[in-house]
């Protein structure tokens, strides 16, 4: 069979092709989008599409499992927590066709508010947990979990993280299994949870646990590798990568399994060396299990004090090896002082390259005049996260999907209560509206709010690399779908008379209408509209350029944070053409109109409408 | 053989990732196992990028440890000098010869650091600049310097010429193919 280079998301997605999965879901989120983005290479056999979130996204899956069909769910670690509570009946429920859901987290936050470790789900939930090393792996625990999932009636999670989605490695391609036939069959007593039969599904999901703590025990993937020395290195996911390197002699167990955790299997590998290594990232999941299965009296290797023959080895664990951050080979070495980390050179004399919204961003000109006004605003997930940065400084608060609303209107209630007020916005994206807003929306309307909520609709999810929303017109497998227009929904569906649509590179407009609905006593939505600049990658922008002789040097357009304006050494602003996509917000902010199209008949980014977007190419 | 390591580095939208997909390519291509990391999200929005390929008879980490990598390319100077810890003392360092301003300095509350080149000598086992922007716009596309880039690192590497090349014609579409192949030997042929 042919070899191909795969990242372990595009791996899962093979997986899935290989396995007979039919129906797939997901909300995008790094580092887990790519999952889905390569499952729809299989839409001829695979339905996939994007939920409006994890929670929805899970519960669709799970609908495809009661007709046997086998369906995977895939989202980011923190998407999880959204699908938590279908998560849990999913697990009393069980499958039907096989259900896999995939949780990529992400140790070292690399584009994460947190790095909660997901194999905790599977511990709480009573599930199946399985941990590639690599892509090939990623491929073959899809194809595992799909055989586990319908053997022993039961979802199976898989944690990916941000090193084993995103690293390629060679995958042996295989042929794909002929999927179950769809069809629905009623069960009453499986499916439907009133208190009485979740009584009974309890029962059999202990049941189910024992079994599949035997089948760990013997699953092919928990496998021994032998060493040279007397030293035991116990790890899973890519910190086995990371172990192989730092430790090139030692005993390994790699366990791809771990819950239930093999705890005889362990206690043979135990026995076999005089200490152990236990490489995890993030918690202590398979090092509490391993710690547990030498404490029962009478079940591990004899205490020698006892009369036993063999001592237990010692353990080391997170006692030595970090909680945070992620795990790799210098990580392990530094921990045991076998090496030096410090730099030759110190990276912190240098400045640093933070990320920044784009040149033409059309969400630049909101958090600018925000910063200006002394707004504070609530913030939330998306490329719009940047606004909190400086120069624009103009965001207060990022808590999860959806919570700058929510919060907004805790603020303001709890100020009330003490005849307090202060000037604030929410600020919210599109697809994090549609995904988790909403209900927030619709708690201020009803607690009486008085808060202004600005909805940022760049007519797609923008950070997770350009994924199609209920907003955009398109679905994931690339057909046309109604478009639920944000503006109508606000002021027509929920009632919300003082709801203002305004263009994202109008500065002027968008400061008076900021200007006057902080101020009102009733609740407002301004919806700042213009698709996002990078959905154009192909033109040929006609850009802006600095009259020097007319610039004041005053840098007002510098706090734009714009990544095509800069100054030069006598502090006149310098436009870099090649990335100036002829948006012309500097040039309404500069004061002494030193700031002009190079060419006013050009192709300019302010001249393309949502209009012109919507209805032709995108290119 | 040991497993080699190769770091590509540079700004978002440089073309990195295409670059080190290029490059993991070629080295399946010549038989060895390869493995190769990189980043998604956030950090692409204009932030520095960083992109690791890991190459030999049997890989594990996709990551290279500090000071053991073999070759850093690096598509602008600051990030040559911001990822150099993890080059060996014997390491080749090819670096783009460009300044690309971080918003901390575009806007004028930090300075680019002079004497990159001095420091980058000071560190690795050899040092080559290449002007592979400039040479790229000479070619008529400002984005085929990442190609260029990695015609200088095969020229460092003993990788047979023609795997690059077939590789080049499978990666990019038929109407870049030519540019790409110029862009390729300009760097390949580059003498500083």
């Amino acid at each position: 069979m042919a070899k191909e280079l795969l990242s372990g998301n595009e791996a899962i997605a093979r997986g899935a092709y290989e396995a007979g999965v039919t129906f797939a879901s997901a909300y995008p989120g790094t580092p887990s989008t790519e999952i889905l983005e390569n499952v729809v290479r299989y839409k001829e056999v695979i339905h996939a599409q994007w939920g409006v979130n994890e929670k929805t996204a899970m519960e669709e899956a799970l609908g495809a499992s009661f007709t046997g069909a086998r369906a995977l769910v895939a989202m980011k670690h923190v998407g999880l927590n959204v699908a938590a509570d279908p998560l849990f009946s999913a697990s009393y429920i069980g499958a039907t066709g096989a259900l896999i859901i995939i949780s990529a987290d992400d140790p070292g936050m690399h584009s994460s508010q947190n790095e909660q470790d997901n194999r905790h789900y599977a511990i709480a939930a009573k599930m199946p947990l399985l941990e590639p090393a690599d892509s090939q792996e990623a491929k073959d625990m899809v194809i595992e979990a799909v055989r586990i999932s319908e053997s022993f009636d039961t979802p199976v999670l898989i944690r990916m993280t941000t090193r084993t989605s995103h690293s390629r490695s060679a995958v042996e391609l295989g042929e794909r299994q002929v999927p179950p036939v769809p069809e629905y069959k009623s069960d009453f007593f499986k499916r439907n949870l009133l208190p009485g039969n979740a009584r009974r599904r309890h029962v059999l999901v202990e049941e189910r646990l024992k079994k599949l703590a035997a089948f760990s025990d013997g699953f092919k993937y928990n496998t021994v590798i032998k060493g040279k020395k007397r030293i035991g290195v116990v790890a899973s996911g890519v910190s086995y990568q990371y172990g192989r390197e730092a430790f090139p002699d030692a005993h390994f167990l790699k366990i791809t399994m771990p819950y239930p955790f093999p705890v005889n299997l362990f206690r043979q590998f135990a026995a076999s060396v005089d200490m152990i290594y236990i490489l995890e990232e993030n918690d202590p999941i398979i090092e509490t299990f391993a710690r547990l299965a030498l404490m029962v009296p009478g079940e591990g290797p004899e205490d020698p004090r006892r009369g036993g023959a063999a001592p237990h080895p010692k353990i080391i664990g997170k006692d030595v090896f970090p909680l945070l951050g992620e795990m790799s080979q210098d990580v392990i070495q530094a921990s045991l002082g076998l090496k030096d980390l410090t730099p030759r050179f110190d990276c912190e004399t240098i400045p640093k390259r933070p990320p920044s919204l784009c040149a033409g961003c059309p969400h630049t000109a909101l958090f600018y005049n925000l910063n200006l006004q002394k707004i504070n605003s609530r913030g939330d997930i998306g490329c719009y996260t940047l606004g909190a940065l400086p120069p624009l400084s103009a965001m207060d608060t990022c808590i999860d999907m959806g919570a700058s609303i929510t919060s907004l209107l805790g603020i303001e209630k709890a100020l009330a209560k003490a005849d307090k007020t202060i000037k604030q916005v929410a600020v919210i994206g599109d697809s994090t509206f549609f995904h988790s807003g909403i209900t927030g929306l619709i708690d201020v309307i009803y607690n009486k709010g008085h808060s202004t909520v600005v909805i940022l609709d760049n007519s797609i999810t923008a950070m997770t690399g350009h994924q199609e929303n209920p907003g955009s017109g398109k679905t994931l497998m690339g057909e046309d779908a109604p478009r639920i227009d944000i503006v109508k929904l606000v002021r027509d569906g929920l009632g919300l008379e003082h709801t203002y649509e305004v263009d994202g590179y109008d500065v002027k407009a968008i400061k008076e209408l900021l200007k006057r609905e902080t101020l009102r006593s009733e609740p407002s939505v301004i919806v700042v509209r213009r698709p996002c600049i990078l959905l154009y990658r192909k033109a040929k922008w006609s850009p802006l350029r600095v009259d020097s002789g007319k610039c004041t040097s005053c840098k007002l357009c510098l706090r734009l944070g714009c990544p095509a304006i800069s100054s030069d050494a006598d502090g006149k602003a310098l436009i870099n053409e090649t990335l100036c996509s002829g948006c012309g917000v500097c040039a309404q902010v500069c004061a002494p109109k030193a700031i002009a199209f190079v060419d006013e008949k050009g192709l300019h980014s302010s001249t393309i409408t949502l209009e012109t977007y919507l209805s032709g190419d995108r290119s | 053989m040991k497993t080699k390591s190769i770091l590509i580095c540079g700004v978002g939208g440089q073309g990195i990732l295409t670059a080190s997909d290029l490059l993991s390519d070629v080295l399946l291509l010549a038989g060895f196992q390869v493995k190769k990391s990189e980043v998604h999200g956030m950090s692409q929005r204009g932030g520095d990028v960083i992109s690791t390929v890991r190459y030999g008879d049997e890989v594990f980490s996709p990551l290279p440890a500090l000071g053991e990598t073999d070759y850093i390319l690096a598509f602008e100077k600051l990030e040559a000098l911001r990822n150099v810890n993890y080059l060996s003392k014997k390491g080749i360092m090819l670096v783009n010869d460009f300044e690309w301003q971080p918003l901390p300095v575009a806007s004028g509350r930090e300075k680019y650091p002079q004497l990159i080149e001095t420091q980058l000598k000071k560190l690795a086992g050899k040092v080559v600049l290449i002007p592979a922007t400039r040479l790229a716009i000479e070619l008529g596309n400002e984005k085929a310097s990442n190609v260029i880039l990695i015609g200088l690192l095969a020229a460092h590497m003993e990788i047979d010429q023609q795997l690059w090349i077939d590789a080049i014609g499978k990666k990019v579409p038929p109407r870049f193919k030519e540019l790409n192949l110029k862009a390729f030997e300009a760097g390949f042929r580059f003498r500083p």
